[in-house]
């Protein structure tokens, strides 16, 4: 069973497993790669929660346009129509929330709460009523709640692909000017860029991520894609193009194992299943990612108090004061006591400490503006962190009378 | 209004100014309100080519605001903006623009070259990646400010005197006639300020008129040529010499504004 499960696994994972699940798992893995690449920019222009009230507010048109289909008499639900109806409530709740913030003293993020929560209820209450009503198809509108690949045509998929290779492509062609755009909007209106109809491409592409993700992922849990992938690749990077690069992975990577795994277990909602994979993608960047995880930072923080610990042990027994405990314990470790005094290299080491105390302490009263801020002063070696002029200007004015 | 100024000397001119042409900033009549509440009241000015020009008045005098409303950032109830004797939407690239450091996110993953490479945007247009030519002139302007080591540092690394001296390149390499400088000098150590002051003594040499939003009294008619003492209203303006006088100045801090009789009572109306 198990085994069997697994080797389903490694098929769809390697696009083997007949064309319709390749077709679903390199469409979702597409999706996921728009919805990396347009969140970097909604994030770092603060848009991600405007996102999801935009996707909360498409489920009535959805149920609207599925009304409409019905009376037009069309046989059963057309993707295309819904989808339209989608994007015009989504628009409709976006421009709400944005006249709600515009013309009242509400706060934006009230705003996004009270037209999510209002929109999604008009959209179940909807969904209701179709319900009750004598009408066929109306099963497959839930797939929009929550996701289905497995509710993908292949046409559908290959259609989500290319619209999320565009967004993606967007992307790429207006890097510049979402970069300044997202920095200092301020600044970008200064120098002539139309910021507004900037942010309305970028409300856009969010849009239209969104949409396209409904089916496989489902309007509640859509706007994961646009965050998820972005925050985890933060803890990566500190420069914009690999940020995007690193986000779109992500996404990608997420969509391509959710849908596989979704595949496997077709009990399970879709969307929830990719969003865990993302969710857990996010977990590991937050963990280990080597300059921003958590584990290096604690790390780092245990090498500082380490290393002060170090320092001024070994200045307090240049000055003759003993040391005991841990401290003691980790300078004999490394070589620097013996029998309670300094060996020769543990002499060497404590001069050295003393000197940058000295040094560091001389520079503090004397040029504290000019300390750089990523320096650990009175850690770091005064002489890596200062350049070597300055350092020769406080030996001298440090010089013992 | 009329303003006789010296000719400029090694400035390059835009095409449309002659010698003696069109002031770099004109204001008519600009007025600014938040609910109702009058920020800048019908303010008025010219200002004097090449020269470094300091607003001068308290807080909520609406200093910042009649930058960001010369530029197009706040909505304006009334009034005109020309630069060289144009609208300045038409003249976005004769302007060069240093906001308020808190004004951004310093966690954003941009490097300090970065930053200042947004200073070209204007000049590499629609689509095009910033290229190799234009890096090197943002690194150029960051050497003008002593920050070319810390080219390749993310901005939230830098102190904060070093990153209002990265938006200060950022604005150099914008190549701008006319600059507006939000408080450049605000909460800047020593280095900093002293390359700040550098960077706006080149300017003047090279004939760019700098306006500065500028809070230290003390230092105005050391670092400035021309005033302007705003308090919601144009209190005095001219050459530092002639207004930063103890009269001018209380009547520009001295608790709410002395406006002129008829401009108090249309004051009093609009409140």
């Amino acid at each position: 069973m198990i085994d069997s499960m697994f080797d389903e696994a490694l098929r769809i994972l390697t696009f083997r497993s007949g064309f319709n699940s390749a077709v679903v798992v390199a469409g979702t893995a597409a999706l996921g790669l728009a919805g990396g690449t347009v969140g970097t920019f909604l994030l770092l222009r603060r848009r991600a929660l405007v996102s999801d009230a935009l996707s909360h507010a498409t489920l009535p048109g959805i149920a609207v346009a599925f009304l409409v289909g019905a009376a037009l008499g069309l046989p059963e639900r057309s993707l295309p129509l819904l989808l339209a109806g989608a994007v015009a409530s989504g628009v409709v709740g976006l421009l709400t929330v944005q006249a709600l913030t515009r013309f009242t003293r509400l706060t934006e993020d009230s705003a996004i709460g009270a037209v999510l929560s209002v929109f999604f209820g008009l959209g179940v209450v909807l969904l209701s009523v179709i319900q009750n009503l004598e009408l066929g198809g109306q099963a497959g509108l839930k797939t929009f709640i929550l996701g289905q690949t497995a509710a993908m045509a292949q046409g559908e998929a290959i259609a989500i692909g290319l619209l999320a290779a565009g967004a993606a492509l967007a992307v790429a062609l207006l890097f510049k000017e979402l970069r300044v755009l997202a920095f200092d909007p301020g600044f970008a209106a200064v120098q002539g860029w139309p910021v507004g109809a900037l942010d309305l491409v970028l409300m856009g592409l969010a849009t239209l991520v969104t949409v396209i993700g409904l089916q496989t992922v489902g309007l509640i849990l859509v706007v994961a894609l646009l965050i998820i992938p972005p925050a985890a690749a933060r803890f990566w990077t500190d420069r914009l193009p690999a940020l995007t690069v690193a986000a779109a992975v992500i996404g990608a990577l997420s969509g391509w194992l959710g849908a596989t795994l979704s595949a496997l277990l077709p009990k399970l909602p879709a969307g929830a299943v990719i969003v865990l994979v993302a969710g857990g993608f996010f977990l590991l960047s937050f963990l280990f990612a080597p300059a921003r995880g958590l584990v290096a930072a604690a790390l780092r923080q245990g090498r500082l108090r380490l290393t002060f610990a170090e320092r001024r042990a070994l200045t307090d027994l240049l000055d003759g004061r003993p040391v005991e405990g841990s401290v003691a314990l980790w300078l004999r470790l490394r070589g620097y006591i013996r029998d309670g005094a300094l060996t020769p290299a543990g002499q060497t080491a404590a001069q050295a400490a003393a000197r940058d105390r000295r040094l560091w302490e001389r520079f503090l009263a004397d040029y504290p503006a000019l300390l750089p801020a990523h320096a650990n002063w009175g850690v770091d070696p005064i002489d890596s962190v200062l350049p070597g002029d300055m350092v020769r200007l406080l030996e001298e004015r440090s010089a013992p009378s | 209004m009329q303003y006789l100024w010296r000719t400029p000397g090694s400035r390059t001119a835009p095409e449309e100014a002659s010698p003696i042409g069109p002031p770099p900033l004109e204001i008519r009549g600009l007025t600014v309100a938040y609910h109702r509440r009058p920020v800048l009241w019908n303010v008025d000015y010219a200002a004097p080519p090449g020269g470094l020009i300091a607003v001068v008045g308290p807080n909520g005098a609406g200093k910042s605001t009649l930058i960001k409303a010369c530029l197009g950032l706040v909505p304006s109830v009334s009034g005109t903006v020309e630069v060289f004797g144009r609208p300045i939407a038409r003249q976005r690239r004769l302007i060069g623009y240093v906001p308020q450091r808190e004004s951004v996110d310093w966690d954003f993953p941009v490097s300090a070259l970065d930053v200042v490479a947004m200073g070209r945007y204007g000049k590499i247009g629609w689509f095009r990646p910033v290229t190799r030519a234009h890096k090197e002139a943002a690194l150029h302007a960051l050497e003008r400010v002593g920050m070319a080591d810390f080219a390749k540092r993310q901005i939230g690394q830098l102190s904060g005197g070093q990153q209002q001296r990265v938006f200060l390149a950022r604005a150099l390499a914008q190549e701008a006639q006319l600059y507006f400088m939000d408080e450049p000098f605000a909460g800047v150590d020593a280095a900093t300020e002293r390359a700040v002051l550098q960077v706006l003594r080149d300017l003047d040499a090279a004939g760019r008129t700098v306006i500065c939003v500028h809070h230290d009294l003390q230092t105005v008619s050391d670092y400035f040529d021309h005033a302007l003492l705003l308090n919601t209203r144009v209190v005095a303006q001219g050459p530092v010499a002639r207004v930063m006088t103890p009269d001018l100045l209380s009547r520009t801090y001295g608790g709410r504004p002395m406006p002129a009789p008829a401009a108090a009572a249309e004051e009093a109306e609009a409140s």
